[in-house]
Order: C-alpha cells, then structure tokens, then sequence
C-alpha cells in the first residue's frame, strides 16, 4: 500500500474506518466497552507512558476488544509509573503499577480478557506520603 | 525525558488542564542558526505573574496528589545544558506560550524523538481540542490542523486506533520530506 502522505490520502480512507468503526458498534454495546486511563503526567510519560499508550490503543484493536482509552494525570503514585487504570462493565476500577509492554500484554490477556487479576496492583486504600 | 517529543507531551498536558481549546506546537529547526526551537502555545486561562514567577520552581505544583512539578524546570535544564534556555509568556485570560530554544547540534541536545506519533496521540485522545503542529527545517514547513482533518473525515474519531496511526503515518512521510532536501 502507498503511504498516506496529505489530507486527500486520509479522506480516502474514510470509508475504511467508517466500515471497522460500524462493524464494532453492531457487535459490541456501549456499556460493554471496557475503560482504560494512562497517567500522562511529567512522572507518568518520563517513565514510558506513552509507549504504553500506544500499546494499549494498537493491540485492543487488533485484538477487536472495545475499549477506550484516555489519559489521566498523576493519581500520586510516582513511584510506580507508568499506571494503568482499568474499569471492566460494572466493576470498580483497578490500578496496575509498573506497566511496560510486556505488563500490558498480560493485562489484556489474562484482566481484560479473563478477570484474572496480577500482580502489581495498588490497593484503593493506598495512600501516599505527605 | 528521553527525547524532545516527550517534553512536548508534557508541556502540552499544561494547556489541557489549563483548558485550551487550541494548542499550537511549533518546531523550528535551522541548520545555518545552528538553533532548534520548540513553542507550545494554548489559549488556555493563562497565568498571573505571581505564577508565572514560581513555574520553573520544580517545589511548585498546581496538583494536589504531589508536591513537585518538575514538567517545567525539566524541559529548562534540558535547554539550559544545550547552551539555550526557557522562556514563558502568559497573562490571565489570555493564554501561554513556552519556548524553548536548544544549541542544535550540542553534544547533549536530546534527539527530538517521535513527534508524529506525539501529535497523533494528542489529536486521538483529545478529539474536544485541536492541536496545530507546525514544523519548520530552514525555508521548508509542514503543517498539520486537526480542524482540516476533522472536516474531511466528516464525524470519524480521531481516537480510533486505525485513524492514529494513519494521522502519524501522514505527519511521519512529510517530516521525512523536509529533512531529505537538507
């Protein structure tokens, strides 16, 4: 395939992301949809948040898993950057430290895809040092 | 930060929570001035002098969930080592605008780094603003307005994975273009 190279390129694939975007909505329902927060502050992106980012939003859709993902800001854990926040439907959040590639593979693979939980989650009740 | 496109990730996360509609990303390479310049501009609330004067303090913070902010004085240091510096104007209600200018080819400049992917994600996960990112090699420029963008894509997110990459991809072949006729 050429590269896409100006807005014309872009606006020829309209269709194509318009077809994967339909064929989504008609599998999936919204409250189905998974949430995915990455701290994107200082502490979060000098420790690789962005890699992780990209990870996320690349393999959940090669692996047709309907989630969105956003960013947040700190949440005051420094020390464990990159964090991952994930919401399933209908349960509580969860805070996953520590995240590289290699975590977030398993956090889709064995969180999100089977409920299993992993290691390296910062308990809710966690507080941070004054 | 390990490369000037994180700092620009960063830096941009400040126009967003100061809650700019607009964000304009500026880099400026110039072989012959031996000088590169990055500017962010928002037009954000904007700050008092009273903050301006403190932002570059990393003990200064507007966060409640710690007590540094090193976004600021990261960058500064950064320019400062490479035989440049920082400067930031803003006035409440009227928006920001950082610059920081680097010795291009100091020995410790950091490489830029990966800004097509930068600005995709920025566009992608903030579809409610609209980033224009403006890059400049000598007398040849790109640019790229998520406003065009969003006109010709008529209602597709810009946060779907496939539009991203696509966007990056875009961004990626025109920077090849204005370093290649170097």
């Amino acid at each position: 395939m050429t590269k896409i190279k100006s807005l014309a390129d872009l606006k020829k694939m309209k269709e194509d992301f318009q077809s994967k975007i339909a064929l989504r909505e008609k599998s999936e329902k919204p409250e189905g949809r998974v949430l995915i927060k990455v701290a994107m502050a200082t502490c979060g992106i000098a420790s690789g948040a962005k890699q992780v980012m990209e990870f996320l939003i690349d393999e959940l859709d090669k692996r047709n898993i309907d989630a969105i993902v956003s960013q947040t800001g700190c949440m005051g854990y420094c020390y464990a950057e990159p964090t991952v926040e994930v919401t399933l439907p209908g349960k509580e959040p969860v805070v996953f430290g520590y995240v590289d590639e290699a975590k977030a593979d398993s956090i889709i693979e064995k969180y999100i895809k089977n409920g299993e939980l992993l290691e390296g989650i910062i308990p809710v009740n966690y507080e941070t040092i004054d | 930060m390990k490369d000037l496109s994180l700092h620009v990730l960063d830096i941009v996360q400040n126009a967003l929570a100061a809650g700019a509609e607009q964000v304009r990303i500026l880099v400026e390479e110039s072989v012959p001035r031996n000088c590169l310049v990055i500017a962010v501009e928002d037009n954000g609330k904007g700050m008092s002098q009273d903050v301006l004067d403190r932002v570059t303090d990393p003990y200064f913070t507007t966060r409640t969930t710690r007590k540094v902010g090193l976004g600021i004085p990261l960058l500064k240091q950064n320019a400062e080592q490479c035989g440049g510096g920082l400067l930031i104007e803003s006035a409440p209600g009227r928006g920001t605008r950082l610059v920081a200018e680097f010795v291009r080819d100091h020995i410790d400049r950091p490489a830029l780094g990966d800004m097509p992917g930068v600005v995709a994600m920025l566009s992608g996960i903030n579809q409610d603003r609209d980033f224009i990112y403006h890059h400049r090699v000598d007398e040849r420029d790109y640019c790229f307005d998520t406003r065009e963008v969003k006109q010709i894509l008529e209602g597709v997110p810009l946060g779907e994975a496939s539009v991203m990459r696509s966007i990056r991809e875009m961004i990626g072949e025109n920077l090849k273009d204005l370093e290649k006729a170097e």
